[in-house]
């Protein structure tokens, strides 16, 4: 009887809080259990009605993964014009393998967006007149309806314009949202884009974009030529490849991410699906802060990290010491046969206070 | 009855006999759509025969089409008459805008197909009258749609004809419809993120959705250079 009692009060706790995030109502119904004040960090939910003042215009300079626009040195929001290009072409999704890639900028991921807090962003959307589909975007971005999509389906040839104000600073994943979305997904419309917060994100001596997709190919893993979508393997979640980077080996090899010891490492993940969840992992390392899909919360010391389908995180890291970390998705059946492997070659001087082989059969000279 | 429908037939024209078929946004009740016999087009027409309509019916040639259509009109053609060699001739003609497919099919004393006639006509496969719900042949018309490429339009003819003696349907170009966006009306301006999917008979027709999309996309003026048209009649 007591522990049930000691039980349900501990469950009344975490309920409270949970609550205490959720608004005023909940805490009401908190407090009344007697859990205590209400006086503790709760979030505001603005509305917003007014707007930063706009100083200004420029051109939004958009890179292809793994590469990231510098950070914004602005202390003020302004007009940004976003040009993005979709273009339908096939491209390679690994050795011997084409697929028949709807992209946005040419490549897999999409373009890299990096925005600030407050800015107004004035997206034109143009489809190529080579294209055979009207495509449209979706930013997570955006508060408005269908984050953009509803405006912006564009015919091949032509060009859509639509505004928002980034409200909400963190990392968003866009796609097209064109019906059936989940085939536009899974030819690779996807890619991000970044509303730093007005004070700016912490300086790090590196950047990197990483973003996770499925392919669902009618051949098997490394099946040669060109390949079609199997949509039953898609609807049965059942990936041909899980890749980062739009590609198996898109980031080892010569395209591995690189770094120096001693320096500080940010990377932009994203999880486009379009159906799976990435358990992200660097193999060597231990993620310093994690802010979780995304968003403003940094939580700290951790090893695997879970990206939904649809969501981000951003990962920041030093790295000490020399060698190759590993980045998989710890499902690690998809990294080991369907290709969720990358790496990051970090050179410098080793420090043997951080790691040191002893004795075995990596050792030099054993 | 009998000499008409032997007319129609030597105009390159197959009879397609009265059925039903399943719409991608039915509405409650009517999940499957009557259709009357009609005539269509065995072929799409070609820029070899849309040349020799613009030869007869100058109005309809690139110099003068003017705001009467987009500014891609008949772009892939070098002049006014010169629509290409004997290869390109036999291409189906694409980046036409609905007006001048109209104006093709009255000329010929035909009509564009009602967008239920030709889901109802595209239904068919090799063997079957509605193959709409196989997977096969979803799977073979979502490879054709994703292959479809703007430069590389094959010539007409050149696939297996449907149940009705029907070709080229899926296999080359999208095609114009005498009203674009009855295939999804009533569905208001939702054909995009995964609301597309609510209401849909049968979320799996993928190659469905794309028709409708592109058919969304339309007006009068527009031209794709993935976009032909084919003639309907009255049976």
């Amino acid at each position: 009887m007591t522990n049930t009692n000691a039980n349900r009060k501990s469950f009344f706790s975490r309920f409270a809080a949970i609550a205490l995030l959720g608004g005023t109502a909940v805490i009401a119904t908190a407090a009344a259990r007697g859990i205590g004040k209400t006086s503790t960090a709760y979030a505001p939910i603005p509305v917003h009605t007014e707007t930063e003042k706009i100083i200004g215009q420029e051109v939004a300079v958009l890179t292809d993964a793994p590469s990231v626009p510098a950070p914004i040195t602005r202390d003020h929001a302004t007009k940004v014009i976003v040009n993005l290009d979709v273009v339908e072409k096939k491209m390679r999704l690994a050795d011997g393998v084409e697929y028949t890639m709807w992209t946005f900028g040419g490549s897999v991921p999409g373009k890299f967006i990096r925005v600030r807090e407050g800015d107004l962003v004035e997206l034109h959307l143009k489809n190529a007149a080579s294209s055979t589909m009207p495509h449209n975007i979706d930013l997570h971005a955006v508060t408005g309806p269908g984050g953009g999509a509803k405006t912006s389906l564009t015919v091949p040839g032509q060009e859509s314009i639509f505004t928002f104000t980034a409200l909400n600073p963190g990392l968003f994943v866009y796609h097209c949202a064109t019906a059936p979305v989940p085939m536009h997904m899974a030819n690779g419309m996807y890619g991000m884009i970044l509303v730093e917060p007005k004070e700016g994100l912490a300086k790090v001596d590196r950047e990197f974009y990483v973003m996770q997709s499925e392919f669902y190919t009618k051949g098997d893993f490394g099946a040669k030529g060109l390949q079609d979508l199997d949509m039953e393997k898609g609807v049965e979640e059942k990936p041909t490849y899980v890749v980062f980077n739009g590609a198996v080996d898109a980031l080892t090899g010569d395209k591995a991410l690189k770094a120096k010891a001693g320096e500080r490492v940010r990377i932009f993940v994203g999880d486009a699906g379009p159906n799976l969840t990435s358990s992200f992992h660097v193999i060597g390392e231990v993620f310093d802060n994690v802010y979780v899909e995304g968003g403003t919360v940094a939580q700290h010391n951790v090893q695997t990290t879970i990206i939904p389908a649809g969501g981000s995180t951003i990962v920041e890291f030093g790295v000490e010491n020399p060698g190759d970390l590993i980045l998989v998705d710890h499902s690690i059946f998809r990294a080991f046969n369907k290709g969720t492997l990358g790496m990051l070659k970090v050179e410098g001087k080793e420090n043997k206070k951080i790691f040191a082989a002893v004795k075995g059969l990596g050792v030099a000279g054993e | 009855m009998l000499a008409a429908k032997l007319a129609l037939v030597l105009s390159g024209m197959s009879v397609i006999p009265q059925g039903t078929y399943s719409p991608l946004y039915a509405a409650k009740g009517a999940e499957r759509v009557a259709v009357r016999a009609f005539a269509l087009d065995r072929e799409p027409v070609t820029r070899g025969d849309f040349l020799e309509f613009v030869k007869k019916n100058p109005a309809w040639r690139r110099s003068v089409i003017g705001t009467r259509a987009d500014k891609g009109y008949l772009e892939d053609w070098k002049g006014d008459l010169a629509a290409g060699d004997a290869k390109d001739l036999r291409k189906p003609v694409t980046s036409v805008s609905r007006s001048a497919a109209y104006a093709y099919c009255t000329a010929k004393g035909k009509r564009l197909p009602t967008p239920d006639e030709w889901e109802y006509a595209a239904a068919a496969s090799e063997t079957k009258r509605d193959a709409s719900r196989e997977r096969s042949f979803i799977s073979r018309l979502i490879s054709f749609y994703t292959k479809r490429s703007a430069s590389k339009i094959a010539a007409v003819g050149g696939s297996a004809p449907n149940v009705y003696g029907v070709r080229d349907m899926h296999e080359l170009v999208w095609e114009w419809t005498a009203d674009p966006h009855a295939a999804h009306k009533g569905h208001g301006d939702h054909m995009y993120c995964a609301s597309s999917a609510i209401g849909a008979a049968d979320p799996s027709n993928y190659p469905a959705f794309m028709r409708a999309t592109v058919r969304s996309t339309l007006n009068d003026k527009t031209t794709l250079r993935t976009l032909g048209f084919r003639c309907a009649a009255n049976a």
